[in-house]
């Protein structure tokens, strides 16, 4: 996008709070963000490496939990005999924690990743998730299972005694989901346009080509899992200290599903697709719901759309829209070299 | 001890429900390459299909389980038609997004028709168990753990003693090849498909009579049928039954002496694990790289 | 790790079988630094294997493969590169969806130093780093003759100019050991031509070569020596008027009663 319809787009976002009085809206637009921030992380995996993780919403939950305990305090029994008890830590803390303890699973499933590749890392992935759902729904001494984390504190920032912000509510929120979805992409797209970024696309479109040129599969690997996976960790953290409630379903397969439509819909391996994914397909059930249609008929409208998305627009809707945006600008000029498509350059 | 039986026992007939949903998704991940997300909704669709003949309809419990069985095929031949055809050569997140997409539409055109609630089927069965020494076991458990056998039996047949198992088993080898020998690999693909999600469908009318009936039921019995794939070796019939049991016995003793909380997670840290050890399952024959 | 005697490459009894085939039998044979060699032989003789094998694609079963007297046995591909040995390969092996441009940067890896942290950051010594690559890859476009078509997507390459674009990527490797797999195979007489001609200016830059190749017009003009392989066996080691007249040779690609018709 052109740097100036960048800022006017970057303006309109931030105005947004000062006039949309509806604050369920804000409430929308705050966990579509939040979903976004996921969304281009999974990109970083799924669209750029070409790594099929369906696991994606673990990182989600770790980074959502970690923070949640860390900023609530615990009590427990790590191991059986050792009993562990944190006092609650500031959020900020907290937050980087989540982070990070994203960022090492992501570590993990990188350096796993290597051995099982194709479909047989999409189960393990998947697998991952079911685990980790599990772990939160039983080990109640901790994560008190499906009676939830409750009371998570907000995001205070500040000096004692000089100011204070406090993200409790819902404008605050916004700007803070705004400013680390500006963040994240930001860092995704220094990333996707340097040696790294290159080696991930090398990686996923020509394997042993790579390798002849000295790509070292195995670190490529593990470095955009794990900053796939702290981003999603960040996202999560956002939400629980947004919602201020966790509880183990948010560790759900059905929201790495979500995840994954706004990535591929949207447009696997480009910037904008998981943006542009990621505002259809969150604000989507809102409209749907606006219809009064059931819950049920709007998930058989969301995966029929899938289907169609899948079928008419296979590289998604981000490279559609390119490529239709391309043609009508050369149709007029007669000059334009046949059979010469400019290719989708760092995007 | 007595314990111990009764548990290797639960595990016996568990496992060979386990093992259907197995055999079918190796097939499917197997030939078709394809990473099947609506296996468990035709585990579920079987459950309900005997929901809605027997307790609707009225129709005979084992004439409704045939036909939860047969619908079940059809129901897989239509998807594979209807959705999976046109995808032929596309890469393989594409396929996924469209089981996916699939998936989420039969699992809520099932709660749309149904609702939520969970149903419960009725049985012709003794509600006396038949105690065999020092375990019981359900006349309804039994019958199911018998027909699994049968299922399993027949499936081993089709797949070893038929020119359609034979026209199977050479795709999964080497599909340029076989399509060369006049394999009609369209045809395999929609028999292949068809008859994993039978399996599946028959799975889900075995056992749905003995729980109950619930939308999300697909959800668990997908991850594990995946599982089991995983454990068996990709395409392995022989691997999927073993795995299927192996699977239902890490349940059951995880269920019975660690906790059940646990026991659904058994079977994926069991993956997991493996999966570091022998990438390529327990026993597969040939070397697969994703 | 410097060659013994400007030995670039040393192969010692290497063998490679697949299941029960043996695909290289023994192989042995050198290349001297700043030679170009050439490795020919019927197709199934084990060249591309003897490749695979040197270069970490495939595990050889036994043998002694040193680079200036590194060991390359159990060594990744990627460590291969690394030590300045880069292959390319028999069937088209570019990064289809790539522009020309793109294709020729991701080849730059070893070449830059940029790490991940300073990439997040963003600080300016990787803008710095972008930019004399981006300069690079201009540079090795205009090398091969493909700076046309930088912007172009690569998939949409005719046939010759792909098999550019592929020495361009693995010349941006900075190779000092290049080994080409068939590089003109289904190429034009005249691409040919100036295949050949790229290939002597490669050489002139320092470069050693290991060539695959049936072009035999090709393998006489550029050979400093020929090895020939019959059967996962060299049959002949020699310059390439020798092997020319080397009755093996003959018999080996034309068959016993060409050999005895003209021998």
């Amino acid at each position: 996008m052109k740097r100036g319809a960048t800022i006017a787009w970057l303006a309109f976002l931030f105005s947004v709070p000062l006039w949309m009085g509806d604050l369920y809206v804000l409430h929308v637009l705050i966990v579509t963000g939040i979903f976004i921030i996921a969304a281009m992380s999974l990109n970083l995996l799924l669209g750029y490496t070409g790594q099929l993780s369906l696991g994606h919403v673990a990182f989600f939950g770790i980074g959502a939990y970690v923070s949640s305990l860390v900023a609530l305090g615990f009590e427990a029994h790590l191991l059986p005999g050792w009993l562990v008890r944190l006092e609650p830590k500031p959020v900020w803390l907290a937050m980087l924690c989540g982070i990070v303890f994203a960022g090492l699973s992501g570590w993990v499933i990188g350096k796993v990743s290597f051995k099982v590749r194709g479909a047989y890392f999409v189960i393990v992935t998947v697998s991952f998730a079911e685990v980790v759902r599990l772990v939160a729904l039983n080990w109640v001494e901790l994560t008190q299972g499906p009676m939830a984390l409750n009371n998570i504190p907000p995001l205070r920032l500040g000096i004692p005694g000089l100011f204070e912000l406090s993200f409790l509510r819902k404008p605050a929120n916004y700007y803070l989901v705004l400013v680390v979805a500006v963040v994240s992409y930001m860092l995704i797209r220094r990333l996707v346009n340097s040696r790294a970024g290159r080696a991930m696309i090398a990686l996923r479109e020509n394997e042993p080509l790579a390798n002849s040129v000295g790509v070292d599969v195995t670190r490529v690997l593990v470095l955009a899992t794990m900053i796939s996976a702290a981003m999603a960790g960040a996202a999560g953290a956002l939400y629980a200290h947004y919602v201020r409630i966790v509880d183990p379903d948010v560790f759900l397969f059905i929201y790495t599903v979500t995840m994954v439509i706004m990535v591929i819909a949207g447009g696997k391996g480009t910037l904008a697709g998981p943006i542009v994914g990621g505002l259809i397909f969150g604000l989507l059930p809102e409209v749907l719901r606006a219809l009064q249609i059931a819950p049920e008929v709007q998930w058989v409208v969301y995966g029929v759309l899938m289907i169609l998305v899948v079928y008419f627009l296979p590289d998604g809707i981000v490279p559609a829209a390119r490529g239709w945006w391309q043609r009508r600008r050369e149709a007029p000029a007669a000059g334009a070299a046949p059979g010469s498509p400019t290719p989708e350059a760092a995007r | 001890m007595d314990q111990l039986l009764q548990h290797g026992l639960n595990a016996l007939i568990l496992g060979g429900t386990y093992a259907l949903l197995g055999i079918g998704l190796t097939l499917i991940f197997g030939i078709m390459r394809v990473v099947n997300f609506t296996h468990g909704e035709l585990y579920s669709f079987g459950a309900y299909m005997m929901f809605m003949w027997v307790m609707f309809a009225g129709v005979n419990f084992f004439l409704a389980l045939v036909l939860a069985v047969v619908l079940g095929v059809a129901l897989g031949a239509a998807i594979e038609f209807l959705l999976l055809r046109r995808l032929r050569g596309a890469d393989i997140d594409t396929t996924m997004l469209v089981m996916i997409g699939a998936w989420i539409a039969l699992q809520n055109a099932e709660q749309f028709a149904w609702s939520g609630v969970a149903k419960s089927i009725d049985n012709p069965f003794p509600s006396s168990p038949l105690v065999l020494g020092p375990v019981s076991v359900s006349w309804n458990r039994l019958f199911v753990f018998v027909v699994a056998l049968v299922l399993i039996a027949g499936s081993y047949a089709l797949i070893n003693r038929t020119r359609l198992g034979k026209a199977m088993r050479a795709t999964f080898q080497d599909r340029e090849t076989a399509s060369l020998m006049g394999v009609e690999i369209g045809f395999i693909h929609t028999a292949t498909f068809a008859l994993g999600s039978g399996l599946a469908a028959a799975a889900g009318a075995l056992l749905g009579p003995v729980f109950v009936v619930y939308p999300t039921m697909g959800d668990l019995a997908s991850l594990k049928a995946f599982a089991i794939v995983i454990l068996g070796g990709l395409g392995s019939i022989p691997g999927a039954t073993i795995g299927g049991f192996i699977l239902a016995f890490m349940e059951e003793l995880g269920a019975g002496y660690v906790s059940s909380g646990f026991r659904d997670g058994m079977g994926f840290l069991l993956i997991i694990l493996i999966l570091l050890v022998k990438p390529t399952g327990l026993f597969a024959q040939k070397e697969r790289i994703g | 790790m410097t060659g013994s005697a400007g030995i670039e490459l040393a192969v010692e009894g290497l063998t490679i079988r697949f299941g029960g085939l043996t695909a290289v039998d023994g192989m042995t044979f050198q290349v001297r630094t700043g030679e170009v060699l050439s490795l020919i032989g019927p197709n199934g003789a084990g060249k591309t294997s003897a490749f695979n094998a040197i270069t970490g694609y495939i595990e050889a079963v036994g043998g002694d493969m040193r680079y200036r007297g590194t060991r390359l046995n159990g060594l990744k591909p990627n460590q291969i590169a690394a030590l300045g040995v880069v292959r390319t390969f028999q069937k088209t092996s570019v990064f289809a969806g790539q522009s020309v441009h793109d294709n020729v940067l991701i080849g730059l890896h070893l070449r830059s130093r940029q790490q991940p942290l300073a990439i997040l950051l963003g600080l300016p010594s990787v803008a710095r780093e972008e930019k004399a690559l981006l300069a690079e890859a201009e540079a090795i476009l205009r090398f091969v003759g493909l700076q046309a078509r930088a912007a172009q997507v690569a998939s949409s390459l005719p046939y010759g100019e792909l098999r550019l674009l592929e020495v361009a990527v693995a010349l941006a490797a900075q190779p000092k050991l290049l080994l080409l797999d068939e590089p003109v195979s289904g190429m034009n007489p005249v691409e040919t031509e100036s295949f050949m001609r790229l290939l002597g200016e490669i050489r002139a830059q320092g470069v050693t070569v290991l060539l695959v190749e049936h072009d035999m017009k090709m393998v006489m003009g550029v050979s400093d020596r020929i090895v020939c392989l019959n059967h996962g066996r060299i049959i002949a080691d020699g310059t390439p008027a020798e092997i020319r007249g080397n009755s093996e040779v003959v018999r080996a690609y034309l068959g016993e009663r060409y050999a005895r018709a003209h021998g």
